[in-house]
């Protein structure tokens, strides 16, 4: 069973560095609390038994995606970088809509009799995700190649730039 | 004791501040990073179901995998658009971003 101390230490993280992502002034140290976000969401994937999205979310998103963003702040901000990171004119209206949204959802789940199931989890879900993948799944499977096919040729030609000789 | 409540509610607390961060911030890196809050509190939410609605079949996984699979490529591809406008302007500012406006 989950160890309760462990969770709440972990979910202090995320939401922590959550809110750090989006409250900070500066978008480069919003972008490090992203990183530690996605560590924390994978110690709650662990939690959950699910350890090869623990792996994934490790890989993908702490390794690829962070740095990805981290590239994207290097590559464009200007000016001063303490105040890079601010908020627009819906900073109230925003505010509002997010936490209406959240108590709504709240009430939806707290009210919600959720059929429980017992069975235990496999004891390693690498094969069992393997097997769905390339059995119930193949198609989707092959269309996500495509996707990602699709979305680097087209993000290579965009940031290349039309017309302008590399 | 930690139930399918607890991991839900940190889901819906997480993809609320990710929301707010796509809604409230003015520049578009943040707003991406708005939407990665998103799609992972998701993921918590698909894989806390897996866990204890349906432990057997490991849907909840492939789902969260395809989730991982979009995201990647929307960061990638968002990031170009972010790249690419900012040759042409010099701004990342969404709220600058008003030239369709007449």
């Amino acid at each position: 069973m989950t160890n309760p101390i462990i969770f709440w230490l972990i979910t202090i993280l995320v939401v922590g560095s959550a809110l750090a992502v989006v409250l900070l002034r500066n978008i480069v140290h919003s972008a490090l609390f992203l990183i530690v976000t996605f560590v924390g969401v994978s110690g709650l994937y662990i939690l959950l038994q699910a350890d090869f999205l623990a792996a994934v979310q490790l890989l993908v998103y702490a390794g690829a995606v962070a740095i990805l963003i981290v590239f994207g702040v290097m590559l464009t901000v200007r000016g001063d970088i303490k105040n890079s990171n601010m908020f627009n004119s819906y900073k109230l209206s925003g505010g509002i809509v997010a936490l209406v949204f959240f108590l709504i959802v709240e009430r939806i789940i707290l009210k919600t009799d959720w059929v429980l199931s017992t069975a235990a989890m496999p004891e390693s879900t690498v094969g069992p995700i393997a097997d769905s993948l390339l059995g119930n799944f193949v198609i989707p499977f092959e269309v996500a190649a495509v996707l990602l096919l699709v979305a680097m040729v087209g993000a290579i030609l965009l940031a290349r730039g039309e017309g302008k000789p590399q | 004791m930690i139930t399918l409540y607890h991991f839900l509610i940190l889901g819906a607390l997480v993809f609320s501040i990710g929301l707010y961060g796509a809604l409230a911030k003015r520049s578009a890196v943040a707003v991406l990073m708005g939407v990665e809050l998103m799609l992972n509190a998701v993921n918590i939410n698909l894989l806390a179901f897996d866990r204890y609605l349906n432990p057997g079949s490991l849907s909840g996984n492939i789902f969260a995998i395809f989730v991982i699979v979009v995201a990647a490529s929307e960061v990638a591809v968002g990031l170009a658009l972010i790249i690419n406008i900012y040759r042409d302007r010099l701004t990342t500012n969404v709220d600058e971003f008003d030239w369709l406006k007449w």
